[in-house]
């Protein structure tokens, strides 16, 4: 109970991890879509706290984790070769390309920027009319309506220097992906919170109903967590499989239709690959031809060869589940933060830094 | 990059000739500008739960204020404040 103080309600998580302990009869295996959830797990100690009957599997949720290699090399490429003004978010800078990273390619005198939203770009290339700005716009449904708002900025505002390299990944098809995989064996999933504030909680049902599962619309604070992992558990020991919300205060049935309205007018859904895992059909989001100008694979029709990954990394097999982070024999040795071999080692909800800042497994 | 930090809006500006509606949101001590284009019906006073320089939902005070305060307990609004050094300055 060593991180019990950082609660801001010890006695209430107290309760719940009592009744999870109560109401457990059998093993099960949950897994947390969310990378955030991830990070909220590791950090809190809650995985020692758990039953032993009680196993987390960290899912794909981290959208830089999954951003394919060859989308890294094309940004880099474009920075580097184009001379465009790259930018994007701040963890997407250090993810590894093939060759190097966008925080290399800065390095080297690249004009590489971190903005903290693509609106901002949009500001950018207003204000540098000689140039191209480029937005690599990655993020699950939670990001892609903030990404496809930049391009309607652009489109109302006459702005003709202003791309996006979209790499939006969903989550719902990832979670039937990971059913579906055969070496996965998960009897339940928390959805994540921020992706369903958007779309709702609509789309879980038929594959909650389709596989059997309990599929929980969690949020990602230690109580949502907790209170997310009972409300799984409790439908399994009843036998039942249905969407619940652990997230009410936050997550409407329905969503956000004004976010969807924007997403559906800017983009369409696309097979999509991911990075470690392979292609997932109708996984993710093109730009609609309407605003091909703002597209920015379109714009500069960039080819390049798609690169190996690192054979030393397993960062497939950790993001759906089948092994942990700390099962890697280069965790913590030649993969780190700071020289990551794979995605989930860079990102802050990646599953391997969460293990390796958090778990107390590696020596800071 | 999947958080979303719950702000309350201390004014709302109609932008580029009345396409565009934006709100400067407290967070703390932090104010920045959140597109209001998903939450038409936000208003001054509102507490909006915003993701990447959008608000995406409203959210009460009690729980808007919970949140904030657990996400400034474990260290998780350095983002708000590393960004502001590449962003371009409001006008």
């Amino acid at each position: 109970m060593k991180y019990m103080s950082e609660y801001r309600d010890p006695e209430l998580a107290k309760k719940y991890l009592e009744e999870i302990k109560n109401t457990v009869s059998r093993p099960w295996s949950i897994m947390e879509v969310c990378g955030g959830q991830t990070h909220s797990l590791v950090k809190n100690g809650i995985i020692e706290m758990l039953p032993d009957k009680v196993t987390m599997i960290h899912g794909p949720g981290c959208p830089v984790c999954v951003t394919p290699l060859n989308l890294i090399d094309k940004a880099v490429y474009l920075a580097v070769e184009k001379g465009v003004i790259l930018c994007s978010f701040g963890d997407m800078l250090r993810v590894p390309g093939s060759q190097k990273s966008l925080l290399e390619a800065k390095a080297e005198g690249a004009d590489v920027r971190i903005l903290y939203s693509p609106l901002e770009a949009v500001k950018i290339a207003e204000d540098n009319p000689h140039k191209e700005v480029v937005f690599f716009a990655v993020g699950f449904e939670t990001t892609a309506p903030a990404n496809a708002l930049s391009v309607v900025h652009a489109h109302r505002r006459g702005v003709k220097n202003y791309s996006i390299l979209a790499s939006h990944v969903l989550v719902p098809p990832a979670i039937k992906a990971v059913i579906d995989d055969e070496e996965s064996k998960i009897d339940g999933f928390l959805a994540a919170g921020h992706v369903c504030t958007i779309m709702g909680n609509t789309e879980y049902h038929p594959l909650s109903a389709a596989y059997k599962v309990p599929i929980v619309v969690t949020g990602f604070e230690p109580l949502d967590v907790l209170q997310g992992i009972l409300m799984v558990i409790r439908q399994l020991e009843q036998s039942k499989s249905e969407v619940e919300n652990q997230y009410a205060r936050i997550v409407r049935e329905e969503g956000n239709p004004d976010a969807q309205k924007v997403i559906d007018e800017v983009f369409e859904v696309r097979n999509q690959m991911w990075r470690g895992i392979g292609e997932i059909p109708e996984s993710g989001y093109a730009v609609r031809e309407k605003y091909a100008d703002f597209d920015a694979t379109k714009k500069y029709n960039v080819t390049i060869e798609e690169a190996p990954e690192n054979p030393d990394c397993i960062s497939g097999q950790i993001m759906k589940g089948i092994k942990k982070p700390f099962e890697c024999s280069q965790f913590g040795k030649t993969c780190k933060p700071t020289n990551p071999l794979g995605a989930p080692m860079v990102s802050s909800e990646g599953a391997c830094a969460a293990y390796y800042h958090f778990s107390g497994l590696v020596e800071a | 990059m999947c958080l979303a930090i719950p702000g309350k809006i201390k004014s709302i500006e109609i932008q580029y000739g009345g396409m565009v509606r934006m709100a400067k949101v407290s967070f703390g001590g932090i104010t920045k500008e959140a597109s209001l284009e998903m939450l038409p019906d936000a208003d001054v006073d509102d507490y909006v739960l915003v993701h990447v320089g959008v608000a995406i939902s409203k959210v009460n005070e009690e729980e808007a204020q919970k949140t904030f305060k657990y996400l400034e307990e474990i260290g998780e609004l350095g983002e708000l404040e590393d960004v502001d050094e590449y962003l371009p300055k409001s006008e």
